[in-house]
């Protein structure tokens, strides 16, 4: 079933790229890769709490803006020190040119 | 009118660490300037191309200038190489391990990952304790109680300043600590900024590298000579000058415990000998406030930005004829520090909630 809900037009976001999403008091931060595949992450990154929506995708690795942490857009796996804890991802899909994610 | 000084705690496991977090200082929100996104997606684009070529340059240096010293040695002109061979080993080696440390110098993590642990051997920081020191460096920067990278904590100790032109303060403190991490343990402070799952990377490398100089001391012994000492472990003491005349620049006399690293940073033009052996750290307002963008484009984002920050200083002279003096102010009175102006198409500085409340 899952608790899919609508984020934002697909061409909102740039290729390689993201954007912050914030649903209730959850934050979330949502990837297009340069070969336009959607992901979806915890907004914040594990090792301080600095949204990574500020910071920007290369090579489909998110960076964090503050201290260069780096995540796996597609699986969250932290690439190395500062940031050690893997980032939680969420389903995404695109429907009717909406990008929507599962954040059961 | 000096106002009452309280001598204040630099330590990450005292009063004014607690004061910080309670004040609003630890891993606050700081002042970032305009830019547009797209501008920045290129700024931040990494590349190797650069970081390579200025590895080969350096590393030719070292092996032509370690050449020439082992030449010439027995002879007073063995000086002039080793001075410039102990420059390159000692000085740096300490921008190598930065940028290689936020992992922006090279596209390539392996690359960065190399020359980071080859230059913090060189620059005689432990690699794991002090990624994250600088970390937290890049969080709380010249917060009092939290950065464990103050530069000069007031009042500013001139003796230990003057000792760390040749390290003679900080070698034999990092040495120390290498001798305490190859027993499996850290100090209090770094118990507070370095992850369990780090540590044993500590304790390792801190094996390598005793391993490494007590290889160096059986050359010196078996050989009778110092010569070995002179290619590693010496160079960083005597090379280590040019670093500390750059460094200095970065936050000596300046603001603590704002929230606005145009207050807390110095922005130094420099000439192109030591942008090189510097990797253009001379761009540090700029640095602190985008750590993403690789060295190689910090003048361009100097370009960008410049209208929102300080004047940046003219040369090593400016900033040395505001630095020297705030220093010997701040023995007298540990208060004072040197306010930097913003022009007026700059927005507002962001003094944080501390210095919010301090009278003017």
């Amino acid at each position: 079933m899952g608790n899919w809900i609508q984020v934002c037009q697909a061409d909102d976001i740039e290729a390689e790229d993201v954007i912050r999403f914030d649903h209730g008091d959850r934050t979330f931060a949502i990837y297009r890769s340069n070969d336009d595949q959607y992901y979806a992450s915890d907004g914040l990154c594990t090792h301080e709490n600095v949204h990574l929506a500020g910071g920007f995708v290369m090579d489909n690795i998110i960076e964090c803006p503050k201290h260069n942490g780096r995540f796996d857009i597609a699986t969250g796996e932290a690439k190395g020190a500062p940031a050690c804890i893997d980032l939680r991802t969420y389903p995404v899909k695109v429907e009717g040119g909406q990008v929507v994610i599962d954040i059961s | 009118m000096t106002a009452e000084f309280i001598k204040r705690d630099y330590s990450l496991v005292g009063l004014d660490s607690k004061l910080a977090e309670e004040n609003g200082l630890a891993n606050a929100e700081w002042y970032a300037s305009d830019i547009p996104r797209k501008r920045m997606k290129e700024l931040i684009q990494r590349r190797n191309g650069p970081a390579i070529r200025d590895t080969a340059i350096w590393f030719i240096l070292l092996i032509v200038s370690g050449t020439a010293g082992y030449m010439l040695w027995g002879s007073w002109w063995a000086i002039i190489p080793f001075m410039i061979y102990g420059v390159l080993y000692g000085s740096a080696s300490d921008s190598r391990w930065h940028e290689c440390g936020h992992r922006t110098a090279f596209r390539t993590k392996w690359m960065n990952d190399v020359v980071y642990e080859i230059a913090s051997f060189m620059v005689l920081r432990e690699s794991v304790p002090w990624r994250w020191s600088h970390t937290r460096h890049h969080t709380d920067t010249i917060i009092v109680g939290r950065d464990p990278e103050i530069p000069s904590p007031r009042p500013p100790d001139l003796l230990g300043i003057a000792m760390a032109v040749f390290s003679l303060k900080s070698g034999p403190k990092e040495l120390s600590k290498v001798l305490l991490h190859c027993t499996g343990r850290l100090n209090a402070a770094e118990e507070t900024y370095i992850p369990e799952e780090e540590r044993y990377k500590v304790y390792w490398n801190a094996r390598i590298w005793v391993m490494i100089y007590a290889v160096v001391i059986a050359a010196v012994i078996i050989s009778g000579s110092i010569l070995p000492l002179m290619y590693i472990g010496l160079p960083s003491f005597y090379g280590a000058w040019e670093m500390v005349l750059c460094g200095l620049t970065q936050h000596i006399g300046l603001a603590e415990d704002v929230l606005d690293h145009r207050l807390n940073c110095r922005t130094v033009y420099m000439n192109p000998i030591s942008r090189f052996l510097y990797w253009e750290m001379n761009y540090h307002v700029e640095h602190h406030m985008f750590p993403m963008v690789p060295y190689h484009n910090l003048a361009k984002l100097h370009e960008e930005l410049k209208h929102d920050m300080p004047v940046p200083y003219s040369g090593f002279l400016e900033a040395y004829k505001e630095i020297i003096p705030a220093l010997f102010r701040q023995v007298k009175d540990p208060t004072y520090y040197v306010k930097r102006e913003l022009p007026s198409s700059a927005k507002p500085a962001m003094p944080g909630p501390v210095a919010a409340m301090m009278p003017e």
